[in-house]
């Protein structure tokens, strides 16, 4: 073997090491990247399982069963006016789209690494918000909760 | 000139040693039959180990878990003892766990861990272990890691021989390696020959929340030692060794050791459960406590009473002695379920019986005797083979699912590899030192994973950086895939790990519980949400309702507690994320901390002493702000006029 290919080998294998370790994909949208390597859509919406959907008109017993999922699993950090542990979320629902409030209360720990706005109330208020293992069902229940809030505000 | 060419030779040979290093990273635990060792157990930073390990913890009545070929320490799982780490045995959830009907009993010597079996292969939902001084056993929940129940056995002492299991788990067993008065009663030592008596027990053991002695079984005053049950065409049948047959009660090292054979007891339980039906058990006084601890909510004791003792004299082809030199240890049925290995601990070759001739032994009247009832068979009509030059001191056997065995010699520090069927020697690797048990992972069942042998040795000496006079145990990792045993690594252990079991990784990992969802929490003393967080006075005593999550407690200012009141911190973590825990310890509290996992309750009780302000915090780093999960109960003197007030923020 020509020894000069042996170096040359050493360092192919270097870089591809043992093959198995392909790199973790950057994203897994077709669109194009805008501010901090987010799409239009996610800056909109957020970064989770839910895309931009219309909420239609209120669900008043949805909202109701979302009060119950807030007060068992998100009272102890959030209320609907004033700051506590978290920001108020009484406005939220004016501030924010129904898939974006849905993916912030799915998909917590990758909003708070990744999305701009979320990143943002982190350095506010300091502690992360908890992944607190909510069903989509339990989340869209939530936003219609936040939404008759807002509305009455 | 010389450098160039210097250069030019040392170039090529660098880059065919890098390629030759890469290439060998590349590969995994299958190579580990490579002269690599430190490659074969390495497990990169975060990735797992193939295998789980239940160590038994032996004197600290714990186990622990650990990761093979790694060796790393998963986690302490606690049993028999209080321990303070996680509050098991201090709060109020966990304490019952730890009743006996001699009361609290916050110790105990832990020895064999079983692994839950269908169709006789481990099965990864519990694992069984035994405690030794005060005879129980314990079922851990192999989803949560968590000690789930524990019964006590009774009308027993010493319970070594404990808790070997069936091949579909009906039944773990029990058994007294200290024969004693049953029932017990004030009578002289000197009687030990006639009135001391050995029981044998099996424990039902598929029905979580329901285990209870099923049956017991009279039996000589011997010292019942080890266990295993049969499998395959021997399943029905439990196998348990014996020494002392020669009933002395004093220096048993001298007197217990005069024989030239001891037995292994064959038990056919499925013969027993017949006995059973048909009425030929006595109903016999006992009472004894089974304590069980829902997910959750509290643990609870239940007294459970009465025993079903079958005497082998009334129910025939019950057991059978086969006679074994000599005091043997260990018995181990091989995976094929015909072959039985006995572990005699001062022979000098080890025994192997075989099943199919015990049956035929057994047709044939090959008895050369009966003792209480118990028909002892000829040695050479039920003994398959004897392997001769297995190394000084035999104990314990287990199989590598391809026609090997391994048993480990005590005194000559050695681990011995040998032919089922020509009964030769093929292999042998000195351990340091004096092994006691080896564990392959599945090694007692029907399919062993014949890739890795771990050697749990008595003796640690100079293994390790020295600790003073107290050594961690050591164990050592061997790699038996290849024809030649391959030493690979050492690791400690706590406690005395008697024996071990081990499982793949995936049956076990794929089930695991990462939270308690407080939907279910059913525990009277919850608090589900921050709104409900309270305290209340009820003469004396004061329950604190409280809540916790990253990262405040709710209360954190508490006022109107005195001197003399009991109070309860019952602390809900309202966290629905894996891997948050939050703890609770409170200043001067007589007690542990409190380690709540998400969407758990747990209960402190402080009784405080003197008036004063005591802070509590949160014990186990939680978030960027854990540091400031803190709060203050103000303790007035008794008859003080503060009222019972509580916040938590503005």
């Amino acid at each position: 073997m020509n020894r000069s290919i042996l170096p040359l080998l050493a360092l192919v294998l270097l870089c591809f090491g043992c093959g198995s370790g392909t790199p973790e994909s950057a994203g897994s949208t077709d669109a194009p990247a805008t501010t901090a390597g987010l799409t239009e859509e996610q800056l909109e919406h957020g970064i989770g399982p839910i895309e931009a959907f219309d909420p239609g008109p209120l669900d008043d017993a949805l909202a109701d069963k979302g009060l119950e999922v807030f007060n068992l699993k998100c009272s102890a950090c959030h209320k609907m006016e004033g700051r506590y542990v978290g920001p108020e979320m009484g406005t939220i629902a004016n501030e924010r789209s129904p898939a974006y409030i849905m993916n912030m209360v799915l998909n917590p720990a990758e909003m708070i690494e990744k999305h701009p706005e979320a990143k943002k109330k982190f350095a506010e208020f300091m502690t992360p918000m908890p992944n607190q293992n909510i069903s989509e069902d339990e989340a869209r229940a939530i936003l219609e909760y936040f939404r008759r809030e807002a509305a009455s505000r | 000139m010389k450098r160039t060419t210097t250069s030019r030779i040392i170039v090529p040979i660098a880059a065919l040693l890098l390629i030759g290093v890469i290439a060998t990273s590349c590969q995994t635990a299958e190579q580990a039959g490579s002269s690599d060792a430190a490659s074969a157990v390495y497990v990169p930073p975060g990735s797992h180990d193939s295998y789980y390990t239940f160590f038994s913890g032996g004197f600290s009545g714990q186990m622990t878990v650990a990761g093979l070929p790694s060796g790393r320490l998963l986690k302490t799982i606690p049993v028999f003892s209080q321990h303070a780490e996680n509050g098991w045995g201090y709060d109020e959830e966990t304490k019952a766990m730890l009743n006996t009907s001699y009361g609290f009993v916050p110790w105990d010597d832990s020895h064999h861990p079983q692994l839950s079996q269908t169709d006789g292969v481990p099965d990864g939902r519990w694992v069984f272990i035994n405690g030794n001084n005060t005879p129980r056993i314990a079922r851990i929940d192999l989803s949560t890691f968590e000690t789930q129940e524990i019964v006590e056995i009774p009308l027993s002492a010493g319970n070594h021989a404990s808790p070997f299991i069936t091949q579909n788990s009906e039944y773990v067993v029990a058994a007294t390696r200290f024969s004693v008065p049953i029932p017990q009663r004030d009578i002289s030592i000197e009687e030990y020959k006639e009135e001391f008596k050995g029981t044998i027990s099996f424990v039902r053991a598929d029905d979580p929340g329901n285990m209870e002695v099923s049956f017991q079984i009279m039996l000589p005053g011997y010292d019942y030692d080890v266990s295993h049950a049969g499998k395959g065409p021997s399943h029905g049948w439990a196998f348990f060794s014996t020494y002392n047959v020669e009933q002395a009660n004093t220096l048993k090292e001298v007197f217990a050791s005069q024989r030239d054979k001891d037995f292994i007891a064959a038990v056919n339980w499925m013969r027993a459960e017949e006995c059973v039906a048909n009425g030929a058990a006595e109903r016999w006084d006992a009472s004894y406590l089974r304590n069980f601890k829902p997910h959750g909510d509290m643990a609870f004791t239940e007294e459970l009473r009465g025993s079903n003792m079958l005497f082998p004299e009334n129910c025939e082809g019950l057991v059978y002695f086969l006679p074994t030199p000599k005091s043997p240890h260990g018995v181990d049925v091989d995976p094929t379920g015909e072959y039985i290995v006995g572990g005699g601990k001062l022979a000098t070759v080890i025994p192997v019986h075989s099943f199919s001739k015990m049956l035929a032994a057994i047709e044939n009247e090959a008895f050369e005797g009966e003792i209480d009832g118990i028909p002892v068979l000829e040695y050479d009509a039920v003994m398959a083979g004897e392997v001769e030059n297995a190394g000084l001191g035999p104990l314990h056997t287990e199989f590598d699912g391809r026609g090997f065995a391994y048993t480990t010699a005590f005194l000559s520090s050695e681990v011995v590899k040998w032919e089922i069927g020509t009964w030769q020697v093929v292999d042998r690797i000195p351990v340091y030192y004096s092994v006691g048990h080896l564990m392959i992972p599945g090694g007692d069942s029907r399919e062993p994973w014949g890739q890795y042998l771990v050697a749990m040795n008595k003796m640690t000496k100079d293994r390790y950086l020295p600790t003073g006079p107290e050594l961690a145990h050591s164990a050592q990792l061997i790699d038996i895939s290849g024809d030649k045993m391959e030493m690979l690594l050492d690791f400690p252990t706590m406690g005395e790990p008697h024996y071990a079991q081990g499982i793949a990784a995936d049956l076990v990992k794929e089930n695991q519980v990462q939270i308690y969802r407080l939907e279910d929490n059913e525990h009277p003393y919850a608090t589900l949400t921050e709104a409900d967080a309270r305290v209340e006075r009820d003469g004396n005593e004061v329950h604190i309702y409280m809540t916790s999550i990253r990262s405040h407690f709710a209360p954190d200012n508490i006022e109107g507690i005195q001197v003399g009141d009991k109070v309860y911190f019952h602390v809900t973590n309202l966290e629905q994320d894996w891997d948050v825990p939050h703890g609770l310890g409170v200043m001067g509290a007589n007690a542990s901390e409190l380690l709540i996992m998400p969407g758990d309750t747990r209960t402190l009780v402080w009784e405080p002493k003197a008036p004063g302000v005591y802070p509590f915090y949160c014990t186990d780093f939680c978030s960027a702000l854990h540091q400031e999960m803190q709060g203050y109960v103000r303790v007035s003197p008794r008859g003080s006029n503060v009222p019972i007030s509580f916040h938590t923020g503005g």
